[in-house]
């Protein structure tokens, strides 16, 4: 059975991108396909979304862009982390953590 | 960094377009190909596949659009298209385009010409260091105005006050300059030592005054302006050393004034001496005389309120160190002033008038475009609907529409400024003489960003209203017929608009017709004397080295036999102080044989000192009892000429001739021997033609205890009398080479340059007026032309059903002068309040002058009236055949 999809929680597509940046370099469609199948198929990214989300975060000096050759010989943009980059991920999932594990326990609390 | 970013690769995009749009494009392509290899590569057919990823990416067009608007190069670039769309409208309607941008630059340009002349005097600091702790100390007189203050008070609170770091005082000073050439009148003042210190300007070369400077005997030494310094003695550094005969004195250079200092309470001066007056001087000597400014600055941390307080509490206890006389007991205090407030007292009411007229023409100004917007946004209603169809928000079309009329307010703006530098020296052109800091006047920085703000807030105000107008309008789509109502609103909108525009025209004409009838009615008032073909000038004997009063007499008697022997002369005389001429009013208290009283109480007069045919020179009436005669002779009985207005004030029921009297800075001095009153003459007016009669005596130049070094000489021609300057000056000339001679006017000059300020304002409301009442009209035209256009079908079926020529016509122009006469009404309300503020330059007129208003509105009764018939005429000569067949 597959789970319903839905769109990314708004204010966490940011934060995907760079962990999902922070394996490997990858173009864009690459990005989204991590992202749904990491989540199994949960959240689904609106292309639309990705592509602005991508432009901010790179001019914000989170990521590096470069085209490149792709497997099939096409031209392609490879987003990669910076050094910033990875500092602004550790920032945004810890702030994450906190507030998941306080939903958690508030949802989890008794009576 | 990432600012860096966010910049860089915005520019990027803004200056390389079609490579940002081509890049993104192969992104989205690319996304969408991976998409449907994805969807093969499970199976899919070509096609399927292809649809799927469709489908899950949207409309690709939607994604790149997404993409490029979410940069902030995205905002510029549109606004970019906007003023390049705007532009081109504006130039597509060269007549709007014009008019608009003319009337704002009117009222720009005006505001900012008279913003820059009202800024520096009324508003910016003064140019000196901590310039708001300069306060300025007067002494009061007896109708509680501010009046110079003597050199004992200035000595007593210089030794007793707490409240200031610096403390001086300043006496007026106009040295003759001896060169080899022509003698020079400078313009100058006699200082106590820490003048420059209270301005807290330094000498730019040599040094400032100090206490020894000011001491009895030391060696004279005077500080230059740099302007004086490159004049005569090359520059400022070689100045210093240099010695200066001034009053035929030597004087040494000890300092040069760095160029930009402006000394306020002496404007243009080109030297600075010393004063030199005695702590303990008697009260009868010149330090006990009022006249000399007093200035301080403020010590750190003590407020003008608190050094208010501590100089009326000195004022309240005086000590036997500090004996002070009646007239200087500072029983009514010190009047304590900043410096600015104190300098601008006078030109005050004058500048916030004008500032008021400059801000009507402005709000006439945009009513008017705002009108006109209005006019061509009911022409635009189908671009309005296209666009609203085609997708555009309410805001993006208010955008559009405010870009418009800022770039006619920036086009406005910039012609403005043009405007405004014409303006700005017209202004100084016609500035009063007495216009303080007026050397500050000028298109400056600040000035530039008044202008800038200026079309800044106009283009949005002028805009607001079309622009949410067009918006409201426009997002509800129908045909053409169903924009009737909103139509209606916009019609009532823009004629209140020209209701508002009468009424503010209404408002600065009645302003410029009460200055106008208050300069009529002062030039009707007689000054006591008769002006046309008197030719006066200023000489100066100081420093001729003429060791007796006798001498110096002797001098001016040879000047009066010469003058009188020219051609064309009828009569010649001297006097010590000339009428309406800016003459420091000299006034001495007046005591009378008959009316014991206390020195206190003793009233003062004018001291005029006169040759005997002054009175003929300048057609002044006997009254009663002589004239002065040459037979008034020292040592004999002093005979003394009395004004009319004296006689009445003292002795109103008797004959005031043979009473006897001293008169002068000596009275109360049991030693004196009395004068006699031997005439009554008719009223002068000394300072100013608005004010009441002022008492006033006259003594004979042979008879007055001094000789006085400063006087001016009238003569009475049969012809024009500036012919004779110049044979007038050589008369004097021949008598003594070295006299500086100055202030060379026809009386009648003098008279008019004495209500220079009135004139100002007068000459500035005419013009404003005028302005105003052609943008009005315009306005009113613009309206009904533009209402007789759209009704054209209406007008044709009226006709068509019967109605006359004449009765179309009567329906048009009774809208139109129904609009001026609501305009008339509110204007007069407003005019009946705004005048108020005009009130003490108005003379012999009431603000609510009835004459003046019902003048003001019978013109804008008959100028629109003009204005409401062109499209009466035009109305009345629609064809129903044609109005109808175009249907």
């Amino acid at each position: 059975m597959s789970q319903p999809t839905t769109d990314v929680i708004p204010g966490t597509l940011d934060m995907l991108i760079l962990k999902t940046l922070s394996l490997e370099p990858m173009h864009g469609y690459g990005i989204a396909r991590r992202v749904e199948q990491i989540s199994r198929g949960v959240f689904k990214v609106n292309p639309g979304s990705l592509l602005t989300a991508l432009q901010r975060l790179e001019r914000a000096g989170w990521l590096d862009a470069e085209w490149r050759t792709s497997e099939n010989a096409r031209r392609a943009r490879y987003y990669s982390l910076t050094r910033a980059g990875r500092k602004q991920l550790e920032v945004e999932a810890a702030d994450w953590k906190r507030r998941a594990a306080a939903v958690a326990r508030l949802l989890n609390a008794e009576g | 960094m990432s600012l860096w970013r966010q910049l860089t690769h915005g520019l990027r995009v803004l200056v390389r377009r079609a490579d940002a749009d081509h890049d993104l494009g192969d992104e989205v392509q690319h996304y969408l190909e991976q998409s449907v290899a994805a969807h093969r590569a499970r199976g899919l057919s070509p096609d399927d596949a292809l649809r799927a990823a469709r489908l899950e990416i949207g409309n690709i067009t939607v994604v790149r659009e997404r993409v490029r608007d979410a940069g902030w190069e995205h905002v510029v670039g549109t606004l970019a298209a906007d003023v390049r769309y705007a532009a081109r409208r504006l130039r597509r309607s060269p007549g709007f385009t014009t008019v608009c941008v003319l009337t704002l630059a009117l009222g720009i340009g005006a505001s900012t010409a008279i913003f820059s002349a009202v800024y520096p005097v009324l508003f910016q600091p003064l140019p000196y260091p901590g310039g708001n702790r300069i306060v300025s100390l007067a002494d009061v007189g007896d109708a509680g105005q501010p009046i110079d203050v003597t050199y004992g008070t200035f000595n007593e609170l210089a030794h007793r006050s707490r409240s200031f770091a610096d403390l001086a005082a300043v006496d007026r000073w106009a040295p003759a300059l001896t060169t080899r050439d022509e003698p020079e009148r400078l313009t100058g003042a006699r200082v106590t030592p820490r003048y420059f210190q209270v301005f807290g300007v330094k000498p730019a070369v040599g040094r400032a005054f100090d206490a020894t400077d000011d001491a009895q005997g030391a060696p004279r030494v005077a500080i230059v302006s740099d302007a004086f310094a490159r004049r005569h003695l090359g520059t400022a550094r070689t100045a210093i050393g240099r010695s200066i005969t001034l009053d035929g004195e030597p004087y040494t250079v000890i300092g040069v004034m760095p160029p930009t200092f402006d000394d306020l309470l002496t404007p243009a001066a080109d030297v600075w001496a010393p004063r030199r007056y005695l702590a303990n001087a008697s009260f009868e000597s010149a330090e006990w005389g009022h006249h000399m400014r007093m200035v301080g600055r403020l010590a750190r941390g003590v407020s003008i309120a608190q050094a208010r307080r501590e100089i009326a509490a000195i004022g309240a206890t005086p000590t036997a160190d500090f004996p002070r006389p009646v007239w200087a007991s500072m029983t009514r205090g010190l009047d304590v002033q900043s410096l600015r407030d104190a300098v601008t007292r006078g030109v005050r009411p004058a500048m916030l008038a004008i500032l008021i007229a400059v801000a009507l023409v402005l709000a006439i100004a945009c009513v008017n475009v705002t009108n006109l917007l209005l006019a061509s946004g009911t022409r635009r209603r189908a671009e309005m609907a296209m666009r609203a169809a085609l997708g555009a928000g309410r805001g993006r079309i208010i955008r559009q529409l405010l870009t418009e009329t800022l770039l006619l307010a920036a086009v406005g703006g910039a012609l403005g400024l043009a405007v405004s530098t014409f303006g700005v020296r017209a202004l100084i052109a016609l500035a009063p003489a007495e216009l303080p800091r007026a050397n500050a006047i000028g298109l400056n920085a600040p000035a530039l960003v008044f202008a800038i703000a200026l079309t800044t807030l106009v283009g949005v105000i002028v805009g607001l209203v079309p622009a949410l107008q067009g918006a409201t309008r426009e997002l509800r789509i129908g045909s053409q017929s169903d924009t009737r109502t909103t139509r209606r609103s916009s019609h009532a909108l823009r004629r209140s608009l020209v209701v508002t525009e009468v009424a503010l025209a209404l408002v600065l004409l009645v302003g410029a017709g009460l200055m106008l009838r208050s300069l009529a009615r002062l030039f009707a008032t007689t000054p006591g004397f008769d002006a046309t073909h008197v030719l006066t000038m200023q000489l100066d004997v100081a420093g001729q080295h003429y060791d007796s009063d006798a001498a110096s007499r002797q001098f001016f008697e040879q000047v009066l036999e010469r003058v009188r022997h020219l051609p064309g002369v009828t009569e010649a005389a001297f006097t010590s102080q000339l009428p309406l001429s800016g003459d420091v009013p000299d006034g001495y208290g007046v005591q009378w044989e008959s009316v014991p009283r206390s020195r206190n109480e003793m009233p003062s007069a004018l001291r005029y000192t006169v040759t005997p045919e002054w009175f003929r020179a300048m057609r002044i009436p006997l009254i009663r009892g002589r004239l002065l005669q040459e037979s008034d002779r020292p040592g004999d009985g002093e005979a003394i000429v009395i004004s009319q207005s004296l006689a009445r004030h003292e002795f109103p029921d008797i004959d005031p001739i043979g009473q006897r009297l001293r008169i002068g800075p000596d009275i109360g001095d049991t030693t004196r021997p009395w004068g006699t009153v031997v005439g009554v003459v008719s009223d002068v007016k000394q300072t100013s033609l608005a004010l009441g009669a002022e008492d006033a005596f006259y003594a004979a130049l042979g008879q007055w205890r001094w000789v006085d070094n400063i006087q001016s000489l009238v003569v009475r021609t049969t012809g024009d009398p500036t012919l004779l300057a110049g044979a007038v000056e050589r008369a004097i000339w021949s008598v003594n080479r070295n006299v500086p001679i100055v202030r060379i006017a026809p009386m009648h000059e003098l008279l008019a340059r004495s209500e220079a300020q009135r004139r100002f304002v007068l000459t500035v409301f005419e013009t404003f007026a005028l302005a105003a009442l052609a943008l009005a009209v315009i306005g009113i035209y613009g309206v009904l032309a533009a209402g007789v256009a759209e009704r054209m079908r209406e007008l044709g079926v009226r006709a068509a059903l019967g109605a006359s020529p004449e009765r179309i016509r009567a329906l048009v122009l009774r809208q139109g002068m129904g609009l001026t006469g609501i305009g008339i009404a509110a204007g007069v309300l407003a005019a009946a309040l705004a005048t108020r503020a005009i009130v003490t330059l108005l003379f012999g007129v009431s603000p609510l002058d009835p004459l003046t208003y019902l003048g003001v509105i019978a013109l804008l009764l008959g100028v629109s009236a003009i204005a409401c018939w062109v499209p009466a005429w035009r109305a009345a000569r629609v064809d129903p055949a044609v109005t109808l067949r175009a249907e």
